[in-house]
């Protein structure tokens, strides 16, 4: 089956349209639209925003792969991004990322089995004074130990399984990141 | 007035720790946008003349004055952008994400204050893809603005002053560090690949979709309202000769006491260390710091007397100068010789049991890793950089391998479209300089 846009989707893509004065500015946003409704960026994902946005799907493709955010592959439901670069690496970075992929049997940039978490080690994600650190989603894990982790991946597992007893099968929840509409957070960084 | 003077003054951290700073409510109750109420009773021109007598320079890294870059827009300019650098990925740098988190409304008035100078009717935030926390305050800091009246393609504010409508759009970038440098910024948000441009021509004459724009960070605006309330003189003062206002500062590293910190301009680097931060933990030593994002070539502990400011650390004579061409452009080091500079503001404090090569080789990698390869010196040199660095950082380096970085290095500084090419070389030549022992004695073990 070609892959479509949810209404809501839609929706959103029709509000960025307006903020840029020609269609291929939107391309950034309507990727992460995109991205946000299917899990990745699949070859029907491209051309629909090619078509979309009336861009040659080679210049879509070209820009995908410029972008360490935008996959081609399914990840994991969480995506644990781990910090090693030098501030965080001054703080046991290093150790840290050692400690989840051991924990979660498998290498930075692998997806565990059952699809609960991809691990990713990533360069510096602004939080140098709380090294070490990792992000997941919308959350910023701060001043990181080994227990620390133990805690955040057993409480991200638990959220995990809930969350798939909910979901109907095959259904993903297609606006789990989006930014447009949603109210802002408390701001307390540490 | 010296730096023991202002160390007080808080300009952009004022809503630090506040309950609530992020909301609109709370922003206004604070005396939020009356700086932007008084600016409006102005001429435009008289805003750019004002922030050029705040000597406010810019806090992106590369130390431009503001006000001078704002009067690069050619008079006769129809349609000018603002565009806000909240891409923040220099390693060691973490200011501006903890500046959007908690005062998203300052920045949303600096803005509308530099709009209405500018003649900018639409304004965008570049944000980092990855800090989508920060994108949702942001996003709801926007949301409230239009809806109490601030911004909206429908509004125009000034009542008692100039009418003035302004839309100001929030765009999410994908993950890649050279879209912090500003012609990549703008190539990204155009729904292109993220990479630089050949300068001239300069954005303030054909940036964002060929038209005149400007790029500034989120510290730089954010500084700005303060400058219309109280006055550029008394923005100047605060600063020294060459740099005024307060810097915020984020330490990291072995310090007891990490943390971003407004501290006064000028104050040197063994106050922030000794004073600021607590020290050094475990009763050891410091063996040396970056003093301004990784771009920033390393000093030893013995050079931390030196104030932090924008030129002050140029002046180190045991670094070898690297031949600047004309004509490239320069805007991590303003074009200067290679010394050091307090950058970005990210200091990186470390000890005496610090593998300093590894160290190195991890910055290495870094920007071998995010060149956008557009420059075969960058593209080759960084790589390759990386890998002797890592390779010494091993133990297994080769006969030579010491004057191969520095040679490497040198071939790359000035030859490239973009600085990130002496953001790679800079930071290498000053590591092998300083820490020369540290090299010598990898390449020994090795041997
Ligand atoms: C490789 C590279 C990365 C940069 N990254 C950032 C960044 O993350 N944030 C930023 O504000 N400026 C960054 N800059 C500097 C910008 O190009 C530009 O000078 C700055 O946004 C101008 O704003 P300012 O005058 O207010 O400092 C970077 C420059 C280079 C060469
Ligand atoms: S210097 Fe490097 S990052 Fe800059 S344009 Fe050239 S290749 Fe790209």
């Amino acid at each position: 089956m070609p892959l479509e846009f949810s209404a809501q989707s839609k929706q959103l893509i029709d509000r960025l349209l307006t903020q840029y004065p020609n269609k291929q500015a939107a391309l950034l946003p309507v990727l992460h639209v995109a991205q946000d409704q299917f899990g990745y960026l699949p070859d029907e994902a491209l051309e629909l925003v090619a078509q979309m946005l009336e861009l040659p799907p080679a210049h879509v493709f070209g820009v995908i792969t410029f972008y360490t955010m935008f996959h081609r592959e399914k990840h994991g439901r969480n995506e644990l991004l781990v910090c090693t670069n030098v501030s965080c690496m001054l703080r046991g970075g290093y150790d840290i990322l050692r400690y989840i992929e051991k924990k979660l049997d498998i290498k930075a940039g692998e997806t565990t089995p059952d699809g609960a978490f991809t691990v990713i080690e990533e360069e510096c994600l602004a939080a140098c004074a709380n090294a070490p650190m990792m992000i997941c989603g919308n959350d910023y894990f701060l001043d990181l130990n080994e227990k620390k982790v133990d805690a955040i991946l057993d409480d991200l597992r638990r959220r995990w399984q809930e969350r798939q007893k909910m979901e109907a099968p095959g259904g993903g929840d297609p606006n789990r990141r989006t930014l447009m509409g949603v109210g802002g957070p408390g701001t307390k960084t540490s | 007035m010296s730096w023991q003077d202002a160390k007080d003054v808080k300009i952009v951290t004022k809503n630090f720790g506040v309950d609530g700073s992020h909301k609109l409510s709370v922003y206004t109750e604070r005396g939020g946008w009356q700086a932007f109420r008084k600016a409006l009773t102005l001429p435009p021109a008289a805003l750019t003349d004002e922030v050029k007598k705040s000597n406010l320079r810019g806090r992106g890294g590369a130390g431009f004055p503001t006000g001078m870059k704002w009067s690069f827009i050619p008079k006769e300019a129809r349609t000018v952008y603002l565009v806000v650098n909240a891409d923040e990925s220099e390693p060691g740098t973490c200011k501006d994400r903890e500046l959007l988190a908690y005062d998203p409304h300052l920045l949303l008035e600096g803005m509308a204050i530099a709009s209405y100078a500018l003649g900018c009717k639409h304004a965008y935030i570049y944000i980092r893809g990855e800090m989508m926390r920060e994108a949702r305050i942001v996003q709801a800091a926007i949301d409230e603005a239009y809806a109490g009246g601030f911004l909206g393609k429908e509004h125009a504010v000034g009542t008692g002053g100039n009418p003035f409508k302004l839309e100001i759009t929030l765009h999410r970038g994908a993950g890649a560090y050279i879209c912090g440098e500003e012609t990549a910024l703008l190539n990204s948000l155009e729904g292109k690949r993220g990479w630089p441009r050949l300068k001239p021509p300069f954005p303030a004459v054909k940036g964002l979709f060929q038209q005149a724009t400007i790029v500034n960070n989120v510290e730089t605006l954010m500084n700005v309202p303060d400058i219309v309330t109280k006055g550029g003189e008394w923005f100047a003062r605060l600063g020294t000769p060459k740099s005024g206002g307060t810097r915020i500062v984020c330490v990291s590293g072995h310090v007891k006491k990490p943390g971003v910190f407004e501290l006064p301009m000028g104050i040197p680097f063994r106050d922030i260390i000794y004073d600021v931060c607590g020290g050094i933990p475990g009763g050891r030593a410091l063996k040396g710091l970056i003093p301004g994002g990784s771009s920033m070539p390393p000093l030893d502990a013995n050079e931390i007397d030196v104030p932090v400011e924008f030129d002050a650390l140029m002046t180190d004579p045991r670094i070898k100068d690297v031949e600047v061409k004309p004509g490239v452009p320069f805007d991590m080091g303003g074009g200067r010789k290679l010394k050091t500079m307090a950058g970005s503001g990210g200091v990186v404090v470390f000890d005496d049991s610090t593998d300093v090569v590894a160290l190195c080789a991890r910055i290495m990698r870094f920007y071998a890793h995010e060149s956008c390869g557009q420059c075969t010196p960058c593209r080759e040199g960084t790589g390759w950089l990386a890998r002797v660095c890592t390779r010494l950082a091993k133990g297994q380096g080769e006969a030579g391998d010491v004057e191969l970085l520095a040679n490497i290095a040198h071939g790359i500084a000035g030859n490239t479209i973009c600085p990130l090419g002496e953001a790679a070389a800079w930071p290498m030549l000053g590591f092998l300089t300083k820490f020369r022992a540290d090299f010598e004695h990898k390449l020994r073990k090795a041997a």
